[in-house]
């Protein structure tokens, strides 16, 4: 089998992506999907507050999936379900597997890593105490309640403030448990502010910031969860345990780009975001292979996901009428003032098709902060910013414009100054 | 009545088993846990030892060494991953050297083949990531890894194909001994036995000490466990062991047979036989001791943390043989490490004491070999193509992490002694056993136990018992739970 494009994975990425192909004229595109259906993680996300930015109107998850899927299928762009790529070479040749037909082959000109990310689990976290059932990820808790109806627990504890995890405690809440804290490592939360005012907040949950899980008792089936402050270290401080009787523990502690596959064929992965190292098309380190969604770096909001992999869509489709660009002169995005990282990490202005956003995270919560977008020490971009807070993605937009008026750019700098 | 009862479905009571399985006679396996290798056997370091290390002359060198040799064909024949990846014991001070060479010696005593004291130089060639500050290590060929939950599931299933019984979930509460045949009392009734053989574990000497005079005393000895995601895989080739020295016993660092890196164990005596809790103290000790002998350690690729128990007996030595004053009683006790590799000649050898005292009749057709779960990673492409178009379920990857299919999870559900829970499927098939750590399969692996068992899906467990792992469905206890 031959594509122009491959796409590995029909989440919110893999949709977007390959909708943006081929309005860019693509008509050689496969997505190849292991799940049952298109639509990725979304289909379990039957809370609302999807889409406000792409469609300025709040949808759940499987309403803002079933518009792209639409959008796919209109288009007749090929997918496979129940499919999953068992490795890709640098040379973009796939192999994956179904039932039907059985070992499959795939020759693609351009390929688009769009497979999504996992939850830290229990182990990763190493956190002490017996090994019982009633340990979920709330990702798995959340598939079990929303989509088959199953309750994995009754009296739950939440370790993590991630998203997921505040989601899955209104959840639970709704369906008839007893959430009892959430308790969060770090001194503040991973999560949206919205979602702690209206999953935690608005059911009086207690949140408790800098605590962490320090005991899981229950050899069959968990039966009780210490909990205890930690210090500016981050271990527990001693004499400061709570105790809850409970049989389930969630765990929403993180999410981690899954990248095995890339990994695999060659791509360089950042050691901040888990995910491929990428320039301002969104091109891997391999030529021809791109990466978008949460595969490239983990979201707060899948509308800036679907904005990212049509980006990568488009630039996928320059690849394959443009071929490789022999001469590429990239700059290093640099920064300073608590910033973690930048995707694009690096941009040739040359290559820079349309404006293009700069998106990254910040390593804690800062007040009343200027951030400012350099060209060669030139603030083309000033943008307030009363609070920045790791959970939330930051972007800036780099305008074709501001390239332009910076011929000879050297040098391209973000910085995060007190206001 | 049985001729014989073994009472655990461990890696020694399943070796028992399935060497005695090749004589006439009724056999019963009794298991208090739902499944074969539910305790030490399936929490621990996984490792074949070479030999050198258990006191020259004593039961534990024996076993261990013909264990360690007994390995290689027992693999192929009943088809568990085994491989002599080789062992290293790394001395960190010149003063240590001594204890290395006294090692060495030890070794050589017990019979073990190929051991060499290599320097520093060779050590470093021979494994790259070892300590800057090693100085020398003794260097076993022979020394190996193998996989300690298949390598106990065939010896049981091997057996169970020659005819022995096993009861599940039955737990031994007591024995009586009357008309030359014992009744063993079980929370399931009562069973009859003209022989026991207790292989029970940690709690071998509790058994031991209801019908012997000479009493027993086994202390459960924990130790917690790291281990890391199968990217680390080449960080070491060999099982690289600590020289006990001035940082107290030390942990090894190793690849599994799978393609991990295991790191452990911690050595700490506790009172209870259930207490397989890892602790922050535990886990921290671990993590700084396995630092000493390698150069950084990836102990953030960390997928998953566990302690098991070592069933160790005041004496150190394993406790063969018919118990003092209590006749037709044979323990099988005090089998800590090296108890996984001695566990094949510990049956060769219980399964000849049985014939001597017995007179047992060997068996005309024993089926000496066993197949495992057919793994289609190991086939070829075309071969994988055609079982495919036979059963499509090898075409259904159920598990991501460790491409494990929906055709070796019914294989694993409806082979002899199948699987019943998520950790049955697990052991068998590694669904679940990868980095997320069954975050994704669990609820697809407990849809298919369900359908395959014909049972709700709320029934299903991670490991029997009380371990469910639904409590019911969305909204069906709503206000009750919150009212309390």
């Amino acid at each position: 089998m031959r594509y122009d494009i491959v796409i590995i994975g029909g989440g919110p990425a893999g949709l977007s992506a390959a909708i943006a192909a081929y309005d860019a004229g693509c008509r050689s595109i496969l997505i190849l999907e292991r799940d049952v259906q298109l639509g990725g993680i979304l289909n379990q996300c039957i809370h609302n507050g999807f889409g406000l930015h792409t469609f300025g109107e709040e949808l759940t998850g499987p309403e803002y999936a079933a518009r792209y899927i639409t959008q796919a299928l209109d288009r007749k762009i090929e997918y496979k379900l129940n499919t999953m790529v068992l490795s890709i070479s640098e040379d973009k040749h796939i192999t994956a597997v179904n039932r039907e037909e059985g070992l499959i082959e795939i020759d693609a000109r351009a390929i688009i890593l769009t497979m999504g990310c996992r939850e830290r689990s229990r182990g990763a976290l190493n956190i002490p105490g017996y090994r019982p059932a009633g340990i979920y990820s709330a990702g798995t808790a959340q598939r079990l309640v929303n989509m088959e109806g199953f309750m994995p627990g009754r009296r739950v504890v939440i370790l993590g403030s991630g998203d997921i995890g505040l989601i899955m405690a209104r959840r639970m809440t709704l369906e008839g448990a007893k959430v009892l804290v959430v308790a969060e490592l770090l001194p503040y939360s991973g999560g949206l502010k919205r979602n702690i005012v209206q999953c935690l907040n608005d059911f009086d949950i207690p949140l408790k910031l800098s605590h962490t899980v320090v005991n899981i008792e229950g050899k069959e089936r968990v039966s009780g969860i210490t909990i205890a402050e930690v210090g500016p270290d981050r271990k527990p401080i001693p004499g400061t345990e709570i105790h809850y009787d409970c049989d389930t523990l969630l765990l929403s502690c993180g999410l981690i780009p899954e990248n095995e596959l890339s990994r695999g064929m060659g791509v360089d992965i950042s050691p901040v975001t888990n995910g491929p190292v990428v320039d301002e098309s969104l091109q891997t380190s391999i030529p021809g292979v791109f990466a978008a969604g949460n595969v490239l770096h983990v979201h707060d909001l899948v509308d800036y996901v679907s904005e990212e992999a049509a980006a990568a869509g488009r630039a996928a489709v320059r690849y394959l009428s443009q071929g490789e660009t022999a001469e590429r002169h990239e700059i290093p995005v640099t920064f300073e003032g608590g910033i973690r990282y930048t995707v694009p990490a690096s941009i040739d202005p040359k290559l820079v098709a349309d404006d293009l956003v700069l998106r990254f995270r910040v390593g804690g919560v800062m007040k009343k902060r200027v951030v400012k977008l350099l060209l060669d020490g030139d603030a083309v971009l000033t943008r307030k910013r009363p609070v920045m807070a790791p959970g939330e993605m930051e972007e800036l937009k780099l305008t074709k414009d501001m390239l332009d008026a910076h011929p000879s750019l050297t040098r391209i700098h973000i910085t995060v100054e007190e206001a | 009545m049985y001729d014989i009862i073994i009472i655990g479905a461990g890696v020694t009571g399943c070796a028992v088993a399935r060497y005695l399985s090749r004589y006439e006679g009724r056999m019963l396996v009794l298991e208090k846990a739902e499944d074969v290798c539910c305790g030490t056997s399936k929490a621990n370091s996984a490792i074949v030892h070479a030999g050198f290390d258990a006191a020259h002359g004593s039961l534990m060198a024996k076993m261990n060494l013909e264990g360690n040799l007994m390995m290689p064909q027992l693999a192929k024949d009943l088809d568990f991953a085994f491989k002599m990846n080789g062992s290293l014991v790394v001395c960190m001070s010149e003063e240590d050297l001594p204890k290395l060479r006294a090692l060495y010696e030890n070794g050589v005593k017990n019979g073990v083949k190929e051991l060499e004291i290599v320097d520093a130089k060779r050590l470093h060639e021979l494994e790259p990531n070892v300590s800057k500050n090693a100085v020398a290590a003794l260097w076993a060929p022979t020394g190996g890894i193998v996989c300690p939950f298949n390598l106990t599931i065939a010896l049981a299933e091997n057996a169970f194909d020659n005819g022995v019984e096993f009861q599940f979930n039955t737990e031994v509460t007591g024995f009586t001994w009357e008309d030359g045949y014992w009744t063993i009392h079980t929370n399931h009734g009562d069973f009859e036995s003209r022989y026991v053989i207790n292989a029970a574990g940690v709690y071998s000497d509790v058994l031991h000490n209801m019908v012997s005079t000479r009493k027993l005393h086994i202390t459960p000895r924990r130790g917690d466990y790291c281990l890391l995601d199968k990217n680390t895989g080449s960080f070491v080739s060999h099982t690289i062991f600590q020289l006990p020295g001035k940082l107290g016993k030390g942990v090894l660092v190793s690849p599994t047979v799978h393609g991990n890196t295991i790191v452990g164990p911690t050595a700490i005596d506790i009172e209870d036989r259930e207490g397989t809790n890892t602790t922050a103290e535990g886990l921290n000790d671990l993590i700084e001791k396995a630092g000493a002998t390698v150069e950084n350690l990836p102990i953030r690729q960390t997928i998953t943390s566990f302690a098991g128990l070592r069933a160790h007996e005041d004496h150190h030595e394993f406790v063969i043989g018919e118990a003092e004053g209590a006749q037709q009683f044979i323990d099988c006790a005090g089998i800590e490490s090296p108890g996984l590799t001695s566990s094949p000649a510990i049956g060769l050898h219980v399964s000849e004491l049985m014939r001597n005292l017995m007179g047992l009749k060997e068996k005309e057709h024993f089926i000496a070999t066993r197949r495992g779960v057919l793994d289609p990673k190991t086939l070829s492409k075309e071969d994988y193509q055609k079982l495919i178009r036979e059963k499509p379920a090898y075409g259904q990857i159920i598990c991501r992490c460790e491409q494990v299919t929906e055709g070796e999870i019914l294989d694993a559900i409806h082979r002899p002694l199948g699987a019943k829970s998520l950790d049955g499927v697990k052991r068998r098939t590694r669904a679940g056993m990868g980095r997320c750590q069954a975050g994704f399969c669990s609820p697809r692996v407990m849809e298919i136990l369900a359908r395959e068992l014909h049972v709700e899906q709320s029934e299903i467990t991670k490991c029997g018992g009380a371990s469910r792992l639904i409590v019911g469905t969305n909204k069906d206890k709503l206000g009750e739970v919150q009212d309390k």
